[in-house]
């Protein structure tokens, strides 16, 4: 085995070795990402080309609550900030710090997940089901992914939180953290797309 | 010194400015708040009149505070290549795919 491509990786591999000396979690993370942008692209378009199909119920601007999602899309950028604040504690050992920032971190999702479940009903009430139009039909499934990924990212925030509490973290802390850090900023990152196509570009 | 050993030394060094990796933690607050300031020109888009810079605008800024985030708090501008390459290649090539099945559906002539 070759010395000079195959060494120790420190970055949380915890004694694995790696032929790119970088972690394997981190490149895991990353291409899972550059797969995201795929799935994420296809609903986003689909959006785009049925936004104007509506053949009954209300039009995007008409249900559309601007200044709402204004607010909601604030708290999810500022939520990237609180997560970006927990990576750094990670690095710097503060696990006080840490577990405080992510827990602020999980709120502001949670805050951002309760806007887009107002919102929906909101929405239904005024008349738009998930079947009355392709408009309809793209626009809940194109948020409501977006709102699982932030779920699902809210799970994660707090179970790391309780696992850094129990300190069972295995190899690198900081590393897992900034692992979690990832997957949050670019559910934000997808939604500064959304909220720009969707909501402020008018159909 | 063989080459191995200095790949090891070399990787130890940046394992040891883990902590300095990125950004302080007063640059993350700045670079929040270009963001919040983007968002509110965004958001003004909805009450005041851009007239035909509208849509340029509103694309731009989006554009830029998707790179800003994937750039800073994301940690790509300071972190390896590899990571880059994994990333911006699936946005490439999702981009790329969804133009092409959106001229298909001649989207942009509409």
């Amino acid at each position: 085995m070759s010395d000079v491509a195959v060494h120790e990786a420190d970055h949380g591999t915890h004694g694995h070795t790696t032929s790119t000396g970088l972690s394997n979690n981190k490149v895991a993370m990353w291409l899972f990402l550059g797969s995201e942008c795929l799935l994420f692209g296809g609903l986003i378009s689909t959006y785009m080309l049925y936004r104007g199909r509506v053949s009954e119920g209300p039009r995007p601007g008409n249900v559309f609550d601007i200044p709402f999602t204004s607010v909601s899309s604030f708290i999810l950028l500022m939520s990237s900030l609180t997560m970006v604040l927990a990576v750094s504690a990670a690095q710097n050992r503060d696990d006080r710090g840490t577990t405080l920032w992510l827990t602020i971190t999980a709120l502001l999702g949670a805050t951002f997940v309760g806007g887009q479940v107002y919102e929906f009903t909101a929405m239904y009430n005024e008349g738009l089901g998930f079947t009355t139009s392709l408009f309809g039909s793209s626009f809940y499934t194109l948020t409501g992914f977006h709102g699982v990924h932030v779920t699902v990212g809210i799970i994660m925030l707090m179970s790391l939180v309780g696992i850094i509490k129990r300190s069972t973290i295995p190899g690198d802390k900081a590393e897992v953290v900034e692992l979690i850090g990832l997957y949050w900023h670019f559910v934000d990152v997808i939604w500064i797309i959304i909220f720009t196509l969707v909501y402020l570009i008018p159909a | 010194m063989t080459a191995a050993t200095e790949t090891h030394t070399e990787h130890d060094h940046s394992h040891d400015d883990h902590a300095q990796h990125g950004m302080s933690n007063a640059g993350y607050i700045r670079i929040a708040l270009i963001l919040a300031a983007m968002t509110a020109l965004e958001v003004s888009t909805y009450y005041v009149d851009f007239g035909s810079l509208f849509l340029p605008v509103l694309l731009i800024l989006m554009v830029v505070k998707f790179f800003i985030v994937v750039s800073y708090f994301m940690h790509l501008k300071f972190d390896n290549k590899l990571f880059s390459f994994c990333f911006y290649a699936g946005l490439f090539l999702a981009v790329t795919v969804y133009v092409i099945a959106l001229a298909t559906f001649k989207f942009f002539a509409a």
